[in-house]
């Protein structure tokens, strides 16, 4: 690097720690206020040495990481709550311990960015980029294994012979006169390094939008990716309504499957007669599928106590007189049918299933309402657990 | 032993500070028992609301010792006496903890064997939570906790007299094994006396809870104790503020930890979204108890991190002082948040009573008593200690 005759600092190299802690401390007293000190490694205690009050660059760190924190949340709720609300595990759209986890990841992403642009800003001055130590015999020197100083010309007391003498009466092994690099122009702002700036940039878009949508799309063989038929949801010109998936003709039922006749009434006159055994595997089978599916909200017996108690509205009891003259297709009926706030439980438990679940509800009701005369029938049988 | 090379002159606190101990633990053990007389659930519950304080800051203390020789940290040296001194109740938890066994019918939904009878849930955790083995249980962990204290502490004083380098090592060694088997008792403590109250609910990240407020108050003690002692000119004259400084910030660490690890545990279960682990939380929402849960999110999180958060307040004694007390007082209150809403099961409505002062009372009575009593029988810092030396010089 070429100098200019401007003069940037005078730099003294100490051979250890602690003469370059005692000159430190020597040059605070004298008065120096903009010096600094170069160290291969932190050594304790310079803070107080060079009398430098709490860094300032935590407020940048306090600013950007609260700007960063805010402005993800508001982000998350533009663009969940507002702009496209989804529904996520039944959640509010705008849920905020949700939120927080990635809330605190930004924050903490801005906050140690800026840190270190604001660092390399104040350091480097930028836009100038070029510091005037750099390829100095100094900081070739304190950057492996020496220590050194350096006051500024900027400093209200700056006498070069004057801080020579000083350094040389605390140690130094050597002082130097450092001098402004010759260049006034930035080298950020050289048009060579503005075109290369381009170039990379281009460079990594194109590259990038060549390899997400171009290279990656390239099939080798495509002898199973295309075929002469219509996949589901596609669109089709052979029909007038353009769809592809076309509906049964009314009346279509599947193989082995008779259709239950009373679906969509609500009231049916008539209904089917229960065509099962209560077998004791049967009941078990009743029992499990009662637990799983009806039990959250009528409750184990079928009380209607239910463990959702409050956050959906309770089934009914089934001893009431009501439900215990049912016949049991009338049962079988509303579990396939639904009524009222319950929905149809056809899709989820198969006819056999619905069967056996009408017939242990038969067995809690005969339970809930034991007479004295069943606890004889009892007394008879040998005792079974279940 | 009075004067020594490393400038510690031993001095002796004012008498009335024992005696100050003796009478507020008076105080309190008298209206406390007239409580356990009146109502014996409630005193019950008050008073393990004070023993597991106490026990925090005891056991912490051994922990804050322990990590000190495993990671062989100096520039803590000269602060490792005090937590010996905080911790020298431990001992005592064992006698302490018995009227707590005595009320355990109290306490316990799962020590009432026809509760037990009718649910299922409870039938199938009795083979852990039953009264014999909880017993021996709690027994056995005081017992290991005080096993260690009294080895990590006697080889500490042993080297005040001979300056044997043997004994860093050794309390190094019995430190490294004392952390993972601190890790693993600290988290049966916390299911027994805590997460058991409410027998039916469960969170896997509860022992590491009660651990994060148990080491947010070791540190708090210590550093409130230190400032004072420095403050009045009992403390070495080498310790400056980069000491006090580094305290600050380990305190200010374990605050972020506390926080990070209590909204886990509430956004999991937030987000799982189950009855069976959310009605712990609705519970605590309700009536007067979510002023509780929002002063608790606020003064246990929010107003220590940004009183420490800043450079200077961390060497600021003032600061220090009321920010370690503020702590101390919010783990308090977060173990009465944690403690009192099961009371006779689920439900109950926020209630204060004069019960749960009394108890602390007598908790602090015990405290500054024992502190006291060690401070004028042993050297307040490790005078031979090998590593002192570094960390008197300490700098930032």
């Amino acid at each position: 690097m070429s100098r200019s005759n401007k003069l940037h600092s005078v730099a003294a190299i100490f051979d250890n720690p602690d003469k370059v802690i005692f000159a430190a401390e020597k040059v605070r007293d004298e008065g120096y206020k903009k010096f600094d000190v170069n160290t291969p490694y932190p050594i304790h205690g310079m803070d107080e040495a060079m009398g430098l009050g709490s860094s300032k660059i935590g407020f940048v760190t306090l600013f950007f990481g609260l700007f960063g924190g805010a402005f993800i949340l508001l982000f998350m709720w533009w663009s969940l709550a507002l702009s496209y609300p989804l529904f996520i595990g039944g959640k509010p759209f705008f849920s905020l311990p949700a939120f927080f986890p990635i809330t605190f990841e930004t924050a903490v992403l801005f906050a140690c960015v800026s840190t270190f642009i604001a660092l390399i800003t104040v350091f480097f001055k930028l836009p100038f980029n070029n510091h005037p130590l750099h390829d100095t015999d100094y900081m070739k020197q304190v950057s492996v294994d020496k220590y050194g100083i350096y006051i500024l010309l900027e400093d209200e007391k700056f006498d070069k012979d004057k801080i020579i003498e000083l350094f040389n009466s605390l140690g130094a092994s050597s002082t130097e006169l450092i001098y402004q690099p010759k260049e006034e122009k930035y080298s950020m702002f050289q048009p060579k390094y503005l075109i290369f700036l381009v170039f990379l940039a281009v460079g990594t878009s194109a590259s990038t939008y060549l390899m997400l949508n171009k290279l990656m799309y390239i099939n080798p063989f495509n002898w199973m990716e295309f075929q002469e038929k219509l996949n589901p949801q596609e669109s089709s010109l052979f029909f007038a309504d353009r769809r592809s998936m076309r509906t049964p003709v009314n009346g279509t039922v599947a193989r082995g499957f008779i259709p239950y006749p009373y679906k969509g009434i609500a009231n049916p006159k008539e209904v089917l007669s229960n065509p099962t055994l209560p077998t004791t595997s049967f009941l078990k089978l009743g029992k499990k599928k009662y637990l799983t599916f009806c039990s959250p909200c009528h409750g184990n017996f079928g009380e209607g106590d239910s463990r959702l108690n409050g956050q959906f509205p309770n089934g009914p009891t089934f001893h009431s007189d009501k439900v215990r003259n049912f016949k049991d297709g009338m049962i079988y009926h509303i579990i396939t049918n639904g009524q009222n706030s319950m929905s149809a439980y056809d899709r989820q438990i198969s006819r056999e299933e619905r069967w056996a679940i009408v017939d242990y509800i038969r067995v809690l009701q005969r339970a809930k309402n034991a007479k004295n005369s069943d606890l004889e029938e009892i007394k008879k049988e040998p005792s079974t657990n279940d | 032993m009075t004067n020594n090379d490393t400038g510690y002159i031993k001095r002796t606190l004012p008498k009335n500070v024992g005696k100050l101990g003796i009478i507020l633990f008076l105080v309190g053990a008298i209206t406390g028992s007239v409580g356990f007389f009146l109502d014996p659930a409630r005193a019950s519950y008050s008073y393990l609301n004070s023993y597991l304080f106490i026990l925090s800051i005891a056991v912490g203390s051994l922990l804050l010792v322990a990590i000190e020789y495993a990671a062989n940290a100096t520039w803590s040296t000269p602060f490792r006496r005090m937590s010996e001194f905080l911790a020298s109740s431990l001992p005592l938890l064992i006698l302490l903890v018995i009227p707590l066994l005595l009320n355990i019918q109290n306490l316990f939904l799962w020590s009432h064997s026809e509760e037990v009878a009718k649910d299922h849930m409870l039938q199938a955790k009795s083979v852990y939570l039953n009264t014999p083995f909880f017993s021996v249980r709690v027994f056995v962990i005081l017992l290991i906790w005080s096993l260690f204290y009294y080895l990590i502490v006697k080889n500490s004083r042993q080297q005040d007299e001979t300056g044997d380098l043997l004994m860093t090592k050794k309390n190094n060694k019995l430190s490294i094994i004392f952390i993972p088997v601190f890790a693993i008792t600290v988290t049966l403590q916390s299911i027994d006396w805590i997460m058991s109250l409410e027998s039916r609910w469960f969170s896997t990240m509860f022992g590491v809870y009660l651990f994060a407020g148990i080491t947010c108050s070791a540190l708090a003690a210590l550093t409130f104790i230190s400032v004072m002692l420095k403050e009045k000119g009992y403390f070495h004259p080498k310790i400056t503020k980069d000491h006090f400084y580094s305290l600050g910030t380990l305190m200010f660490v374990f605050i972020c930890f506390w926080g990070y690890i209590a909204f886990s545990q509430y956004m999991l279960i937030w987000y799982g979204n189950l009855p069976e682990e959310t009605f712990w939380f609705m519970q605590r929402w309700k009536g007067g108890w979510k002023i509780v849960s929002l002063f608790i999110i606020f003064g246990h999180f929010l107003v220590p991190f940004s009183v420490l958060l800043s450079h200077p307040s961390k060497t600021n004694f003032k600061k220090l002082k009321f920010i370690s007390i503020w702590i101390l007082a919010m783990h308090f209150i977060d173990l009465y948040w944690l403690i009192m809403p099961g009371m006779n099961g689920n439900g109950l409505n926020f209630s204060f009573s004069w019960m749960d002062i009394s108890f602390l009372v007598a908790t602090i009575g015990i405290i500054i008593y024992m502190f006291n009593r060690m401070f004028e029988k042993y050297n307040l810092i490790p005078v031979k200690d090998p590593k002192l030396q570094r960390g008197l010089d300490f700098h930032l």
